[in-house]
């Protein structure tokens, strides 16, 4: 089972942060890798919010290519950061090529285009340049979308870090999402490590997902590029919140109700009855049958943390009021926000999501059975 | 026969009979069961004669030739009277003296039961006990990286769904502007299927009826029977009982004069609508209900004559095309009931089922599609469709998904698998197997008739005189003196038992694999089978 620990602040903060929770709860992970999302940047790219962020490896020729890529569509670079790698090998963590986070120009005549459209052309090109890079294996993209930065490697959390020297004003974030993998296939591939990312909408899991296969089948059957990949059965996840909320409207006090919806008895009671039952009839194969927890943020920076139906997974939720944590373990929440009101920590149970909205004054608790924000 | 006559070219030995009287005359009490239970007459109290000779070489010894007679039994050879293996001679010694046993051999009969050039017809079964459902293995096991869910205590919600669900988008939009929603019934993933009051006896068909009351209304599960096509009786139109009834219409239209004019008396809805094109027992071929089994009850049910053959036509009337058959059909049922009730095709397994699934698609008012594979039973059909005609349902049933995957419907169209699920005793296993290669839910009929009323078939050709109504349990006979063996309530009984082991045994399959919130539809990546060629050919591992 993989540790997970993701933060949200009103004031930017090293994402050695998270490191740290990862680190104290080091048992939990084996050293195959590590994801950090970062989000609501502070340093230079706070003056740039609208200009898309390109993370991923890159080899030379890689390079080479996604600059060719990128000119052809039109794109500038607008400012970059090196991370710089120490020359002499760390044990556990691969040579690689370039780690990249470059900021782009949107191209010309793109200003004209709606917010949807845009969206829709940058997934577009992050999936033209992974495609590009998995015929030749010089290229792996995590991200490619505006305030946001994603950084994958294989090794101890707190290795990495140095190694890849993390801990720098520009990375500073309002929005950590980092996990500590706990490697359980024999080949490690960057693109099965969480956390996972489409159009603003980035979720983080542990736990297997045993009803992977026909929540893939559905997902991929949507017609909708972005939903593909699946190198992990946990990305699923994050593509049932975007068809959840982008697709059908509905709020994240909706999403539990799709991946974990209520038994009968309890739903015929729920005020918004009738249009659970359809909602559960309609997306029974997006049921998932855990055990998972599953933390995530969506485009406005809210961060929130669901458990499935059995609530066999640890999770916890505590902070004080400008920045909160939600971590697999109290002991990653101690390490991080030692000074918070201990009584308020809450572990969601199998009908809550645990919500902190952008504002981050509180943890708020959906009950699975309180009536719902409908699109009707 | 004595050695010199002549011989007929259908006379039998007992060594070409396929089943073969093994008879223990010490045992005997002469009572008389065996023969007056015998169904086909196979036997019959014989007097035997045994000279007896003893010779000596002292010469004042009596030197004895004297005759003496006995009483047994004796087997018929008559290609009418060869045993069928039912045993009931056996159920009802009370000394133990007498049993049928297979022929080792080959026998010689199927070559002459075609007297007067009527080829055999008979019920039952494929009589092959070949499975691949009985090889598919469930081989992704929870343990540790996640953990397995105890079957007996953990929650667990095993049901699905029978009735069209629209896309997501769809049908929020619907329900925001309020408009038709097509009805969706939650039902339990094992149904009953269609065997028809007339087929059955009275006895089985009550027994059947009562044992899926008491699931529904005392132990709250969603079990639901289908009738077959023979209409249904009077009193069940309308009662509350009925909405855990599929109402079956096939080609012959038996009793659905009845069922038309019992609509505006209807007290709840049923709970769909069967149109029956085919079945897996027969392909392309028409019911059949023989003259045997049409007295005066069945034909007022089916509003028809009593004592002549009701053989239903290979086709519905009305089709001239796809579009016929099953769009207009669909829709004039669903019309019959306002809408309410959801209308689906049920079709032979056939490498022709793709087209119709696909025109199914296009159609908001179809529910969902049954596939009857080629191990289904029946009451009666011409032994070379039994045997000969079909297609097996494992790989109908993958193939129909994996196309609904490709346009995205799979959670739209239910299918339905039936067709020798259970047939060598696996029944949860095979059903499991099943829904994860894509069914929705599985309809079974002679595992009913096994389990709940003690059918005494097996795949070996055993019995399978159910189109002549002489059932010697009494299960699919309108003899009186052989349906009153069967007591309905023995019956439901059973079928409760059935219903509730399957249930546990349902759990113990889909714990280990971690799940419990939802029926494992399509979860593929579950199975596994030893045969290189089958994993390829249904998309599930190879494993060895």
């Amino acid at each position: 089972m993989c540790r997970l620990f993701a933060l949200t602040s009103n004031d930017p903060v090293s994402p050695m942060l998270a490191i740290k929770a990862l680190d104290v709860m080091k048992e939990g992970h084996d050293g195959s890798g590590m994801g950090l999302l970062l989000q609501g940047l502070g340093g230079p790219f706070e003056e740039m919010k609208e200009a898309p962020i390109l993370s991923g490896i890159f080899s030379e020729e890689g390079i080479r290519r996604l600059d060719l890529f990128m000119m052809d569509q039109g794109f500038l670079t607008k400012y970059k950061i090196s991370l710089k790698i120490p020359k002499k090998p760390v044990e556990g963590i691969p040579r690689r090529g370039l780690y990249l986070i470059r900021a782009y120009e949107l191209p010309e005549g793109w200003d004209m285009l709606d917010q949807d459209e845009i969206s829709k052309r940058l997934m577009l090109i992050r999936l033209k340049i992974r495609e590009m890079g998995e015929e030749k294996k010089d290229m792996i993209v995590f991200s490619f979308w505006p305030d946001t930065i994603m950084i994958k490697e294989i090794g101890d959390p707190m290795h990495l870090a140095e190694y890849l020297g993390l801990d720098r004003k520009e990375l500073h974030a309002r929005v950590i999402m980092a996990q500590g993998r706990q490697n359980t296939n024999y080949a490690i591939d960057l693109y099965a490590c969480h956390p996972f990312f489409i159009k603003g909408y980035c979720t983080m899991t542990n736990g297997e997902n045993t009803a992977f296969t026909p929540i893939k089948d559905f997902l991929t059957s949507r017609d909708f590029p972005g939903y593909s990949g699946y190198q992990s059965d946990s990305e699923v996840f994050t593509h049932i919140l975007h068809y959840s909320m982008v697709g059908l409207d509905l709020g994240i006090d909706a999403y539990k109700h799709v991946i974990t919806p209520l038994q009968e008895d309890d739903l015929q009671k729920h005020p918004d009855a009738q249009f659970l039952s359809h909602l559960k009839r309609t997306c029974r194969p997006l049921i998932i049958d855990g055990p998972n927890c599953v933390i995530g943020t969506l485009p406005d920076h809210s961060m929130f943390m669901v458990q499935d139906r059995k609530k066999l997974r640890p999770g916890v939720v505590g902070g004080k009021p400008g920045m909160f944590g939600f971590s697999s373990e109290i002991c990653g929440l101690d390490a991080v926000i030692p000074d918070r009101d201990k009584t308020k920590d809450i572990q969601p149970m199998y009908i809550d999501t645990a919500i902190v909205s952008p504002e981050r004054q509180e943890v708020k608790i959906c009950r699975q059975t309180a009536s719902l924000n409908l699109p009707l | 026969m004595s050695s010199n006559r002549k011989l007929e070219p259908s006379s039998l030995s007992l060594n070409d009979l396929p089943w073969q009287i093994v008879y223990n005359n010490d045992r005997c009490s002469l009572c008389g069961q065996c023969t007056a239970v015998c169904p086909v007459k196979a036997i019959e109290l014989s007097v035997f004669q045994k000279r007896i000779i003893k010779i000596s070489i002292k010469k004042d010894k009596n030197q004895v030739n004297e005759y003496d007679t006995f009483y047994g039994i004796s087997q018929k050879t008559r290609v009418e009277n060869a045993c069928i293996g039912c045993a009931m001679c056996t159920l009802v010694c009370p000394n133990d003296a007498i049993a049928p046993i297979k022929n080792p051999g080959l026998d010689r009969l199927k070559f002459h039961v075609n007297q007067q050039g009527i080829p055999r017809r008979r019920g039952g079964r494929r009589n092959s006990s070949q499975s691949i459902l009985d090889r598919i293995k469930f081989t992704r096991i929870s343990m540790l990286t996640d953990p397995a869910l105890d079957a007996g205590r953990h929650e667990f919600e095993m049901r699905t769904l029978l009735g069209r669900v629209l896309s997501p988008r769809e049908n929020m939009k619907r329900l925001r502007e309020k408009g038709w929603i097509p009805p969706v019934r939650e039902i339990y993933p094992l149904i009953i299927g269609g065997m028809s009051f007339g087929a059955l006896s009275p006895t089985m068909w009550e027994g059947l009826q009562m044992g899926v009351a008491y699931l529904n209304e005392e132990l709250g599960m969603p079990v639901r029977m289908c009738t077959g096509e023979g209409g249904c009786p009077p009193r069940l139109l309308r009662s509350r009982f009925l909405k855990y009834v599929i109402l079956q219409i096939a080609s012959g239209y038996f009793g659905w004069d009845e069922i038309i004019h019992a609509i505006p008396h209807m007290k709840e809805d049923p709970c769909a609508i069967e149109i029956k094109y085919g079945q897996g027992a027969k392909p392309g071929d028409g019911g059949l209900l023989m003259w045997h089994k049409v007295n005066k009850l069945i034909a007022a049910i089916r509003g028809v004559p009593a004592g002549i053959s009701l053989p239903s036509p290979p086709t519905h009337q009305t089709q001239y095309s796809i579009e016929e058959s099953v769009a207009k059909m669909i829709l004039s049922m669903s019309m019959a009931w306002g809408f309410r009730v959801p209308v689906y095709p049920k079709i032979s397994a056939s490498s022709t089922s793709l087209a119709v699934l696909n025109n199914l698609t296009r159609n908001d008012y179809a529910s969902g599609l049954a596939i009857d594979g080629e191990d289904g039973g029946t009451g009666a059909a011409y032994a070379v469709s039994m045997d000969h005609m079909g297609h097996p349902i494992a790989s109908c049933i993958r193939d129909n998904y994996l196309d609904l995957i490709k346009i995205g419907k799979q959670n739209e169209i239910p299918i339905f698998a039936g067709g020798g699920i259970g047939k060598n005793g696996n029944l949860a296993a095979n059903a499991a197997a099943l829904i994860m290669l894509g069914a929705s839910g599985v309809q079974i009929g002679k595992y009913a008739m096994q389990a709940a009323a003690g059918c005494v078939g097996t795949e070996e050709d055993r019995c399978n005189v159910c189109n002549v109504g002489i059932c010697p349990k009494g299960i699919t006979s309108q003899d009186p003196r052989l349906y009153r063996r069967l007591d309905p309530e023995d019956v439901a009984q059973r079928i409760v038992d059935l219903f509730v082991s399957f249930d546990t045994e349902l759990k113990k399959i889909v714990a280990p694999l971690g799940r419990s919130t939802s029926l494992p539809i399509g979860m593929s990546d579950a199975l596994g089978i030893d045969d290189h060629a089958a994993a390829e050919r249904l998309s599930i591992k190879y494993v060895v």
